[in-house]
């Protein structure tokens, strides 16, 4: 892999203004910490921002940057990054997910002594931020529908990726098994192609080109009326090993759960090599990582092991129905349509829940009737519980799977302490 | 109607089923099959020629460049227009609703033809998106309990002399004339705006076309206990002030 362009500015410090406006994000943030309101990250990075709309260029200055943005699996796979560049040198990171401008502001500006900045973007900002912090990578995981009441449909964010990363002088890591993302990345010059596969299709039968219907023999796709087609990967996960551009296969053996965590350590692997840290290193680092966010944690609530798992959207639960235990392990399942979750919950028909047959379920959440309807059309059976604390009562005994969106987690978390 | 299979086709799942209104398919397969009934269900993708036998045809929403690529091959397919033509049940959603009009504006803001099975013409609505719980009275020739759905769309759908009014909006945008309308009907082929999906909330609707393609005035009950539940937490949802 060739040499970073020279670090301008590792040693330049911040303009005045851009102190001032450092300083006056902390102060904010503090403030709103110790009035309760969260972290306070992302009103100090909106309060920076107005001070110095150039902060968060002025901040990436002197580091390296990675991106990663994706419907899916972007908080886990900047994790993992997180942990292989950390072979190298010190990272900062937007460990907790604040992924718009002002959350990324707020999380550079606490890593003053960082070398990398490994940042998650949520996927309607990347082509602003990547053209604020000139990163040295850009990791491109997948696209598919997520929040249908926000309208953000998923040919138009391929679009704006396409054109909004079109002259990039960054290395983009990207997702050749998914075409919305292999459309968006085609038009980058320096593009590493890796084969992390992609379970679920149904975004995907249209041409991103041309919109004529894609065929898909195997794990190949093409498109027969422009000749859009799968590009070639240099790397490739295959089952539990990564296959790099050598051609060795290195083996994974990761705490994470789950094909898809497999798919992001093997693109986290490749972006780790675009910074000169070899795979050995990288896989060997990422194995320390058990739980994102709370995600797959496993607390112990009335005397009983759950595991929490998050799943936002279809493509986001058919990755986890294959990774919970089988049956008769019983399965909770929150819902709830919140503003940050979507308030269309019309999604839940897209979801394949036949696959939990045989499964005791349990349902809670404030949509929990949408989803007995759902189940109940699906013919399985199922109890519905005012809480996780009935659920757990009832059902038989073993390790419980919780799968829950987005704020439906977060309650759940909050509720049995993960 | 065939002797002894009820044939439902869902039309370009490739292209026409974002949001969630494969639901509408599953509701009728399932209620359908609990009053013992074969179903044979039939997925027609965009590049497979659309069947003229079937009984039921159900068409669901899409995005704006997937509903003008639909429009196209159905023109072309011409399968869909010969189903109506030999009495086939037709029930549509949202992009679906717009393309089974005259014409609809697409992605690229241009007139682009439907299919003319209903008479409806539709525009893109210039004020917010309407985006909520609607609640809505069913045109009561239908003999159908009240309409609840979730709207997600900026169609504008002004309705003509051979089509009627599927509802009345209480709550919500419905067809977005600002004249109280909600979807379009005429004798075998419906439209509305409504997801949810609206059979789930529903259930009478799907209920509605079987007895269309059967023929008969009644079916025998089903369990309804989860969508009556469904039914009073949504309706109650959309009656509360935001
Ligand atoms: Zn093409």
């Amino acid at each position: 892999m060739q040499d970073a362009s020279p670090q301008q500015g590792s040693s330049e410090p911040l303009t005045p203004r851009a102190k001032l406006a450092v300083t006056a994000g902390k102060v904010v943030a503090a403030v709103s910490r110790s009035a309760g309101r969260g972290s306070g990250s992302v009103i100090g990075g909106k309060v920076a921002l107005r001070v110095d709309p150039d902060l968060l260029a002025r901040l990436a200055t002197h580091l390296d940057v990675v991106l990663v943005s994706a419907t899916n699996g972007k908080t886990t796979t900047t994790r993992l990054i997180a942990e292989a560049l950390r072979a190298h040198g010190p990272v900062v990171s937007n460990a907790l997910g604040a992924n718009m401008p002002a959350g990324i502001t707020s999380a550079l500006a606490g890593g003053s002594a960082a070398k990398y900045g490994v940042i998650e973007v949520d996927e309607k900002y990347l082509a602003t931020v990547a053209r604020d912090v000139r990163p040295k990578a850009i990791a491109l995981l997948n696209l598919s529908r997520d929040q249908l009441d926000r309208a953000a449909e998923t040919r138009m964010l391929a679009e704006r990726w396409r054109e909004g990363l079109s002259g990039t002088d960054a290395w983009v890591v990207a997702n050749a098994d998914d075409p919305l993302v292999a459309w968006a990345a085609s038009s980058c010059p320096h593009v590493v192609w890796v084969a992390a596969g992609q379970s679920w299709k149904d975004d995907a039968w249209s041409c991103p080109s041309c919109g004529g219907v894609l065929q898909r023999p195997g794990d190949d796709w093409l498109c027969a009326e422009c000749g859009f087609r799968r590009p070639p990967p240099t790397w490739a996960l295959s089952g539990d090993y990564v296959l790099d551009p050598n051609g060795t296969a290195w083996p994974m053996s990761l705490q994470l759960p789950g094909r898809a965590n497999k798919a992001n350590a093997a693109t986290s692997a490749a972006v780790a090599w675009v910074f000169g840290v070899p795979p050995e290193t990288a896989l060997e680092r990422m194995k320390s990582v058990a739980a994102v966010a709370g995600r797959y944690d496993v607390v112990n609530y009335q005397g009983r092991d759950l595991r929490l798992l998050l799943a936002k959207n279809p493509a986001g639960w058919l990755e986890t129905f294959s990774l919970i235990d089988p049956p008769p392990t019983p399965v909770l399942l929150s819902v709830n349509a919140l503003g940050a979750d979507g308030t269309d919950t019309s999604w839940l028909w897209d979801v394949d829940y036949p696959r939990l047959a045989g499964h005791p379920i349990f349902v809670i959440g404030q949509r929990k009737l949408d989803l007995a309807v759902r189940l109940d059309v699906a013919g399985l059976d199922f109890r519905v519980c005012e809480d996780v604390s009935e659920a757990v009562r009832l059902a038989p005994p073993g390790r419980m799977e919780c799968i829950a969106n987005y704020t439906a987690f977060q309650q759940l978390r909050r509720q049995v302490g993960g | 109607m065939s002797e002894s299979v009820l044939r439902l086709v869902w039309v370009y799942p490739d292209l026409l089923s974002t949001y969630g209104d494969q639901g509408n398919v599953l509701v009728v397969e399932r209620r359908a099959r609990q009053r013992g009934l074969n179903v044979a269900r039939v997925d027609v993708r965009s590049d497979q020629q659309i069947p003229t036998s079937g009984d039921i045809y159900l068409v669901g929403g899409g995005e704006d460049r997937p509903q003008r690529l639909a429009a196209e091959r159905l023109r072309r397919d011409g399968g869909l227009s010969r189903a109506a033509g030999n009495g086939a049940i037709i029930f549509s959603v949202c992009a679906g609703y717009q393309i089974l009009g005259h014409e609809f504006v697409n992605d690229l803001g241009r007139r682009e033809p439907g299919l003319g099975l209903l008479d409806v013409v539709s525009e893109r609505g210039t004020g917010e998106r309407c985006v909520g719980d609607v609640l809505a009275d069913i045109d009561p020739r239908l003999g159908l309990p009240e309409l609840t759905g979730f709207e997600n769309h900026q169609g504008v759908t002004r309705i003509g002399p051979s089509a009627k009014p599927f509802a009345r909006v209480r709550i919500g945008k419905g067809n977005g004339t600002g004249d109280g309308t909600e979807g379009a009907y005429n004798e075998t082929v419906f439209g509305t705006y409504m997801h949810g999906p609206v059979m789930a909330r529903n259930p009478a609707i799907a209920d509605l076309l079987i007895k269309l393609a059967l023929d008969v005035n009644a079916l025998p009950p089903v369990e309804e206990t989860w969508y009556e539940a469904l039914r009073a937490e949504r309706i109650a949802a959309a009656e509360r002030p935001a």
